[in-house]
């Protein structure tokens, strides 16, 4: 089996603004809409990506561009546990998915594979879909370039910092074990 | 000293000290992680006492345990492969899926259902004994959840979160707070558990337990059987809970009784425990309902769903497809044939509920009725196999899930319903209510 797209961000890379368009989304959007289960016989993050949104934005997968941000309301990824849903994302090219809220499930696969996510109403509530949007990542700002308006998002909580400043979950749990002498370090 | 033992001791051995109480889900992740209480929002590891996957999350997951270094899982005996979804392989692709799975299982000798042996996860591992009350269990399934039925505090993460887990027996978690649902009253003839979820679900949204536990309680659930606190306790993911939890009761004891493969421990919540928000519901003024397109929290009664002609029923998944549901429908399609323009697709939960379905003749009935009978799995419910829809079609369908091309192309129509429902309207066409056919001599 090929794996074209590394799932897990580099160990400790550091992290970087990203800018680009600004695709908008409604309430909970599902996994199933995200990723159908249709395509969810491979594990490839570049396939995935083929088929991301395609039953509501058929024409999403060939138009995003590497560093495009996400824009959606409540509940982001509601639905099915599927990781390949926060893959196909991030196979997609999306740089970061600003959202209201997060469904629980997938806010968690997005932290632990690394796909970077914020909370921000403010930002939702305002940004039009093609705005070219600036985010940095590292303090949570979020710019909207094409209306000069500015906001800032929620910041996580400590322990999922850590997994992030890991470069996620499979990273932070090697750390964890190498601590505990399970794994040489 | 000994009134100081027996004061404890009248104050339960579950019990924190009288002015702190907590739920039962405080209770056993507390346990699990080690400490004498939690309180929700903490962030804690948890040790855990099943972890489980499936053909689609599992291959994933062990991907990731690969990148771990780690040689072994942490005890074979804790963890659990299905192949349930793309089982009997579909494709080339779904085929080199599941021999991912098992070559792994076999080479970590964990626990594995092969097909033929297993059936969905859901219906499997309550119904093995491999699932007990006050465990803690993560899945690979969103509908982890279901167990809570039990009693164990039991909830889906990504594969990621899998491959943790099997390295190192523990998961983060952040403590939820718990939502209190109380149902009082008596059920009316053909008001299910299904109806009951599907109400709590149109009550809240979607969205309504997100971050949160749903414990059902109340006479109208202690009213219900196992099967039917299965089938509520696997849509709480469909409120965007965490969890959904049973206290545990005389029904639940003898259900595990005679199945364990764990020593189990009964843990309840505290009468004094603190609930994010109570909701309270009347079961006897319910009416079956069916949520419609695209959206679980969609509901109608069933008299007031449009009465277009259907394409197809189906009739399984995890929501409802043990032997109580089977038998549902088997005494509405006895001596009865389904619609000429539908095609009726039933699947049994599991071989064992298959075994069962058959030594009670029902298998028989389905097939005189003119359904068709498909091996035990996940079937249609997910789109990606068997019974796909196509452009415009309309179901109905016992399963859990409605959104957008969940079960085929975008354009479809997913109407879900419990087992009675599905099954008059499998007989009639379109969407229709038990009791029409009951008029002709069946009764609830």
């Amino acid at each position: 089996m090929t794996d074209m797209t590394s799932i897990n961000a580099p160990t400790n890379a550091p992290v970087m603004p990203s800018e680009g368009k600004a695709w908008v989304f409604g309430d909970n959007i599902d996994t199933d809409v995200i990723i159908p289960a249709r395509y969810l016989m491979t594990t490839d993050a570049a396939e995935l990506a083929k088929h991301c949104m395609e039953d509501i934005d058929p024409g999403f997968a060939a138009s995003v561009k590497s560093g495009d941000v996400m824009v959606a309301g409540n509940n982001f990824g509601c639905g099915s546990s599927r990781e390949h849903a926060p893959i196909a994302i991030k196979g997609a090219g999306v740089s970061v998915v600003i959202a209201n809220s997060f469904a629980r499930i997938f806010y968690r696969n997005a932290i632990n594979i690394g796909l970077p996510i914020l909370e921000c109403a403010e930002a939702v509530a305002a940004v039009h879909a093609g705005d070219t949007l600036h985010v940095d990542l590292a303090s949570g700002r979020i710019e909207d370039v094409t209306t000069g308006q500015s906001f800032q998002a929620q910041s996580y909580p400590e322990s999922i910092l850590r997994i992030i400043a890991a470069g996620g979950l499979i990273a932070a749990t090697r750390q964890k074990l190498q601590a505990a002498g399970r794994l040489p370090a | 000293m000994t009134w100081g033992r027996r004061n404890a001791f009248r104050r339960g051995f579950n019990r924190q000290p009288a002015h702190m109480g907590s739920t039962m889900a405080e209770k056993m992740l507390a346990r699990h992680a080690g400490k004498s209480r939690v309180e929700a929002g903490e962030m804690i590891d948890v040790r855990v006492d099943i972890v489980m996957a499936n053909d689609i999350t599992g291959p994933l997951a062990i991907k990731e345990f690969r990148k771990i270094g780690i040689d072994r899982v942490f005890d074979p005996k804790k963890v659990i492969f299905v192949s349930s979804h793309f089982t009997p392989a579909k494709d080339i692709q779904s085929a080199q899926q599941a021999t991912i799975l098992r070559k792994f299982a076999r080479e970590q000798e964990t626990v594995y259902f092969e097909i033929g042996r297993g059936g969905i996860e859901h219906v499997v591992l309550p119904e093995q004994g491999l699932v007990v009350p006050g465990q803690v269990v993560v899945g690979g399934d969103s509908h982890t959840c279901t167990y809570g039925a039990l009693g164990c505090y039991a909830t889906g993460v990504g594969s990621t979160d899998v491959a943790a887990a099997l390295a190192t027996g523990e998961i983060w978690m952040r403590v939820p707070p718990t939502i209190k649902f109380v149902y009082h009253g008596e059920r009316p003839p053909w008001v299910s558990a299904k109806d009951m979820i599907l109400q709590t679900i149109g009550r809240i949204g979607v969205e309504g337990g997100r971050g949160a536990v749903m414990e059902f309680t109340g006479e109208a659930v202690g009213g219900l059987s196992m099967e039917g606190r299965l089938t509520m306790a696997n849509m709480a993911i469909e409120a965007g809970a965490d969890a959904g939890l049973f206290p545990v009761d005389e029904k639940t004891l003898a259900y595990v009784q005679e199945r364990a493969k764990w020593p189990y421990e009964v843990v309840n919540s505290d009468s004094d425990a603190k609930y994010m928000q109570v909701y309270e519901f009347d079961v006897s003024t319910m009416e079956p309902m069916v949520a419609c397109p695209y959206d679980p929290a969609n509901i109608k009664p069933v008299s007031q769903v449009d009465k277009d002609p259907l394409d197809q029923v189906f009739i399984g998944s995890c929501t409802n497809n043990r032997i109580e549901d089977l038998r549902i429908v088997a005494d509405l399609l006895r001596g009865r044939t389904i619609h000429p323009d539908i095609r009726c697709i039933i699947i049994p939960g599991s071989v064992d509920v298959e075994r069962q379905a058959l030594r009670e003749g029902l298998l028989e009935v389905f097939q005189q009725a003119e359904a068709v009978i498909a091996p035990p799995g996940c079937g249609p419910c997910l789109g990606g196999y068997m019974g796909v829809l196509g452009p415009g079609e309309r179901a109905v369908s016992t399963s859990n899930r409605n959104f957008r091309g969940r079960m085929g192309h975008r354009d479809a129509e997913v109407y879900l319903a419990s087992p009675a429902v599905a099954a008059a309207s499998a007989l009639l066409g379109r969407v229709a209510s038990p009791a029409e056919i009951a008029r002709e001599g069946v009764t609830a």
